[in-house]
């Protein structure tokens, strides 16, 4: 098809032709097209069909207020749904495909649900879908979520990439209409760092869709000049395609570039959209205005738009939406579209304008006190009925109506904050309110100066008053000349005498008759209507529709509707992508991985990795002839208790502790004694929160007297750094304590099980004989012939056991040299499912025992607690709920008949009692299987469960449906005496 | 949100980790009599007030210090930012 509805004029390059297709038809357009303005050329009105009706629709603006010409762009990966027409920039080869219709947009079935209306009504599914309740996930969800959303997801992994940026500058311009460009091009001059963002791919704002001079010459023959001199000054960065879509404090402002979205793919190396935060000294919200329509009896069909719209189609897209046109207005701006299309050859057959009086246009049927009542046409219009000022009504056929009810200047920018707007009577609209954002001023329309002498007048004071506050000179140049027309409007929302099938919000298919239905059920206040009828709930956010509807429920009420007030404006200003918020924060990228010092070797063996916070650890190595986890793992535990294994444990945090009162630092920050600690010796510390459960718990060693290392859980590293800040600087600032996290500077292996000594003899090069480096020992050695490292004795498993460290860069080496040092004993390296079952066999409390919930009364360490001093927690440890009898103590828990698994999270029941709240006794923390006893074994927290050694109990699990007879035993599975430890 | 950092200058919010109620700074002696009431309203009792409000911020991604900001809950406006160890020592904590 040719373009049937194109007309001279207009910024497209008729030079080139872009060839794109619309539910597989093909048209072409030209580049300055939009994806509407190309279909309106090429004769296409209907668009999409309505949510929950399925009417037909067509676009009804010009810009990326549009709630009805929503589509699906391209196809494959990049598949978008929800697009609006009005704003997608043609690109040669685009695909697009009309959505919310089956089979076809012409023939919809779901349309039925129009003829159904009178059940589809405001709150329907509050009152529909609530009985009977069964019916919910099985019958009701299904069928709404299968009926409901406009497009579809193409289900595949999106192809592009999204990029986050930050920027700063000393003024952000919001718009580069006639106000933001004049801003820009002052501040600019002055040489501020400005940046002119608009969400348009080309810069002007409705300059570019008006006839109007400004400076004597076209309007958007100025922008470009404009536009072209802010382009050659450094200090400026102009971002075309950029919605400012959120105020947030301190003059932060979330911005979306569409970097490609106007090309078929990325360019090489570039992102698909970039979120930038933009932090401004001064900011200025030169937005602009919408227009509204004036809501009448089928007020919906294609080719019924806003008559700005209309206006633009023609002067900066050269489209005549249609090829007969009625204008209907309650203002004057409605006038200047049946001008500007009547001067461009289309034949306006009637100016409709409610309002009574003043001077008739020359040339035009300007109809004086009429309104429009309806209209006909099955897929789009094909006529309006009138009705004059006298009553009669008159039949009028037309192709396209232009509809304008006023312009409502775009405050959201300005409310991001909860600053309310105010109501201007002036221009029957809300203007910017008080209290907006710290440093945010509003210019031109959005500011509610609708001229355009107005917005470059606004522009041009906001940035120096903006340059004022700043201290940078400078001076107003002169100020353009340009149109300075009045405001003249008599407010109308909508027509009366309908059966209220007067469309408010299109998108959501909010109708008057359902605003009646709301203020009827007494859901009157704004925030309630919004709710209970979805009005402005939509992807549009009711930006063409939110006012019409408060002012219906203003008449209702008999309220004003400056008391009616609006709803809340949130972020964003338009829809956002996931992938933008995203940006490379998914897949593999999602976080950073910390990887161990023994990764790489870990990953040659073949190692099975997990993750344990940001860090990847090796789980477990299997070896060939290995079929299941079990195997690896049983194999790992058997070999370190009878010889030894080595295991990386680089990943628990380390603190450096230095200072002359780091002993007394410490005795307040454990619960336990650190300050009597003896050189070269270390202690296991149990740290509490103030509220006087555990915290954590690890080792820390005392280097010199007055240079102690800290170990904390791998888990708590973090936090518990932060929480020794917050003692060091907050509670005893002038302790001499000094502190720096040395987890990523040491890399530490375990060596442990009985050959660890011998292991490490043939490594470390001083005597770490038991006589020298006995039980609890810590020291400085050096290892391999020189290079410096720390030893420790210390044991999770309940071996012998030391641990080694070396600066972490010579990690690899280490755990390489530990490995082939031990082949002589079978040595064996273990990932964190061994250690895991050796610290169960050893009944040491880790993660699942250190829930935040727990006493060091409860985990059987109570008398870790010193009274004798003060320290973080005791005295809340201390509570009489705290330290009562009866409470949940650690205890051990092995099945009565071996062969019985167990499961963690089970709940301990007495032998025969039912399995309800009351009877229940505790539960099952940590569950392994124990291949040195053969069977599994538990811990758990029991009521009273220092008094229930030896008993039975029963552990029930109801996720699992498993009831099994449990012996309660001592935590300690493995040489309770700790023989091995010290041997 | 910025920061104003007084060694630093001013920051985004984000590098930094909150915790809440300043009057943290004040903890009882744990030795003291009537210790557990005086924790128990020390560890519970924190102020949360719409309006004008004195928190505890900790510059985690940054230098480490613990800052004491007075800053508006209702409008997020920052009216002050000290070094938490300054205002502890003003405040009479010391060792």
């Amino acid at each position: 098809m040719s373009q049937s509805h194109r007309i001279a004029g207009g910024q497209i390059d008729r030079g080139v032709a872009l060839r794109f297709s619309f539910d597989g038809k093909s048209y072409t357009g030209h580049p300055g097209d939009t994806l509407a303005s190309a279909l309106l050329a090429n004769g296409v009105r209907l668009m999409g069909r309505s949510f929950k009706y399925h009417r037909p629709r067509g676009p009804i603006s010009a810009g990326s207020e549009e709630p009805n010409a929503l589509v699906e762009l391209r196809s494959g990966a990049r598949q978008e749904p929800n697009t609006r027409a009005t704003v997608a920039e043609l690109f040669d080869g685009l695909e697009a495909r009309s959505q919310n219709r089956w089979p076809s947009l012409a023939f919809d079935a779901l349309a039925i649900n129009d003829r159904l209306n009178s059940f589809f009504t405001a709150g329907f599914y509050y009152k529909t879908f609530m009985w009977p309740a069964a019916f919910w996930e099985k019958v009701y969800e299904p069928i709404i979520r299968r009926a409901a959303g406009l497009g579809s997801l193409s289900r595949l992994e999106d192809p592009d990439e999204y990029d986050k940026g930050f920027l700063h500058c000393d003024l952000l311009v919001i718009g580069a209409g006639p106000a933001g460009l004049m801003a820009a091009l002052t501040a600019g001059r002055a040489g501020a760092r400005v940046i002119l963002a608009d969400e348009d791919f080309r810069m002007g704002g409705r300059l570019n869709a008006e006839t109007g001079e400004v400076g004597g010459r076209p309007g958007a023959d100025w922008a470009a000049d404009v536009v072209a001199e802010l382009a050659g000054l450094p200090n400026v960065r102009l971002m075309a395609r950029t919605t400012v879509a959120g105020a947030f404090d301190h003059g932060i402002f979330g911005a979306v570039e569409r970097v490609s979205d106007h090309l078929p793919a990325p360019l090489p190396g570039k992102p698909r959209q970039t979120l930038w935060r933009i932090y401004a000294r001064r900011s200025l919200l030169a937005g602009g205005a919408t227009e509204r329509p004036i809501a009448f009896e089928n007020n919906d069909r294609p080719g019924v738009m806003l008559a700005g719209a209309l206006r633009a189609y023609a002067n900066r897209w050269g489209v005549a939406a249609g090829d007969r046109v009625v204008v209907f207005t309650n203002n004057e701006d409605g006038l200047r579209t049946a001008t500007d299309l009547q001067a461009k050859g289309v034949s306006v057959v009637a100016v409709v304008d409610s309002r009574r009086g003043g001077p008739l246009l020359p040339g035009l049927r300007h109809l004086q006190g009429a309104e429009v009542v309806d209209s006909a046409g099955r897929l789009g219009l094909s006529s309006v009925t009138v009705r004059m000022a006298d009553g009669r009504t008159e039949v009028i056929p037309c192709t396209a109506l232009g509809v304008s009810g006023g312009w409502n200047p775009n405050v959201n920018i300005h409310s991001h904050h909860r600053s309310r707007p105010v109501w201007a009577e002036g221009i029957a609209a809300f203007a910017p309110g008080a209290d907006g954002p710290a440093g945010l001023a509003v210019a031109g329309a959005a500011a509610g100066r609708l001229s355009t002498h107005g917005a470059l007048l606004g522009g041009q004071a906001e940035a120096l008053a903006a340059l004022g506050d700043l201290g940078i000179p400078a001076t107003a140049g002169d100020l353009p000349k340009a149109e300075d027309a009045p405001v003249s409007i008599t407010p109308k929302w909508y027509v009366q005498g309908g059966k209220g099938r007067a469309w408010i919000d299109q998108q959501n298919d909010v109708t008057v008759k359902d605003v009646k239905l709301a203020h009827q059920e007494n859901f009157t206040s704004v925030e309630h209507l919004k709710r209970y009828t979805t009005l402005g709930m939509a992807t549009d956010q009711g930006k063409t529709g939110n006012v019409i509807g408060l002012a219906v429920m203003a008449e209702l009420t008999g309220k004003p509707i400056p008391e009616t007030g609006t709803t809340i404006y949130r972020p964003p200003y338009t829809p956002v992508a996931m992938g933008a918020l995203a940006g490379r924060s998914r897949g593999k990228e999602f976080k950073p991985f910390r990887l161990t010092p023994s990764h790489k070797w870990a990953a040659e063996q073949g190692a099975v990795f997990v993750e344990v916070g940001m860090w990847l650890r090796t789980q477990w190595l299997p070896r060939a002839g290995e079929t299941t986890w079990r195997q690896s793992v049983d194999r790992e535990v058997l070999a370190t208790r009878k010889s030894v294994g080595i295991c990386d444990v680089t990943t628990l945090g380390k603190i450096d502790i230095q200072g002359t009162d780091a002993g007394t630092f410490l005795d307040r920050v454990y619960a336990n004694t650190f300050s009597t600690l003896a050189v070269g010796k270390c202690r296991y510390g149990l740290m509490l929160r103030e509220d006087g459960m555990v915290f954590d718990d690890g080792t820390t060693a005392r280097l010199a007297p007055e240079e102690y290392v800290m170990t904390t859980t791998t888990a708590n590293a973090v936090t518990v750094f932060r929480h020794l800040e917050f003692c060091r600087q907050c509670l005893w600032p002038d302790l001499d304590v000094q502190l720096i996290s040395t987890t990523e500077a040491w890399a530490q292996f375990s060596v442990a099980g009985p050959n660890a000594r011998r292991l490490l003899e043939k490594v470390v090069d001083q005597d770490i004989s038991d006589a020298a480096f006995p039980y609890m020992g810590a020291g400085n050695i050096t290892v391999c012939g020189g290079l410096r490292g720390r030893l420790f004795r210390i044991s999770f498993s309940g071996e012998l056991a030391y641990e080694i460290a070396v600066p972490t860069r010579y990690g690899d080496a280490l755990i390489r040299k530990l490995v082939e040092a031990g082949e002589e004993f079978g040595a064996v390296v273990y990932g964190t499912e061994a250690l895991g079952v050796m610290r169960v066999e050893k009944g040491h409390v880790a993660g699942n025992e250190l829930n935040g919930q727990s006493s060091a009364l409860n985990m059987g360490l109570g008398k870790m607690v010193s009274k004798k001093k003060d320290s973080i927690g005791m005295p809340l440890s201390q509570r009489e709920g705290m330290v009562a009898e009866g409470g949940y103590r650690l205890v051990g828990v092995k099945p009565v008949n071996p062969a019985d698994a167990l499961s963690a999270g089970s709940h301990f029941l007495p032998e025969g009692a039912a399995p309800v709240l009351a009877n229940d006794g505790g539960w099952l923390t940590s569950m392994v299987w124990s291949p040195h006893l053969g069977h599994c074994i538990a811990l758990g927290y029991l009521k009273g469960g220092d008094q229930k050694i030896g008993t039975r109990m029963r552990a029930v699990n109801f996720m699992n449906k498993t009831d099994v007879a449990v012996e309660i035993v001592s935590p300690h599975f493995i040489d309770p005496e700790g023989e091995r430890l010290r041997g | 949100m910025l920061i104003n950092h007084p060694i630093l200058g001013p920051r985004d919010a984000q590098e930094f980790v909150y915790l809440g109620d300043a009057n943290l700074l004040h903890r009882p002696d744990g030795l003291a009599e009537g210790a557990i009431a005086a924790f128990h309203d020390y560890a519970y009792q924190r102020g949360n007030p719409a309006g004008e409000h004195r928190e505890l911020w900790y510059h985690e991604q940054g230098d480490r210090s613990w800052l004491v900001v007075t800053r508006n809950t209702v409008t997020h406006e920052i009216l002050k930012v000290e070094l938490a160890r300054d205002v502890a020592r003003r405040e009479g904590r010391s060792r």
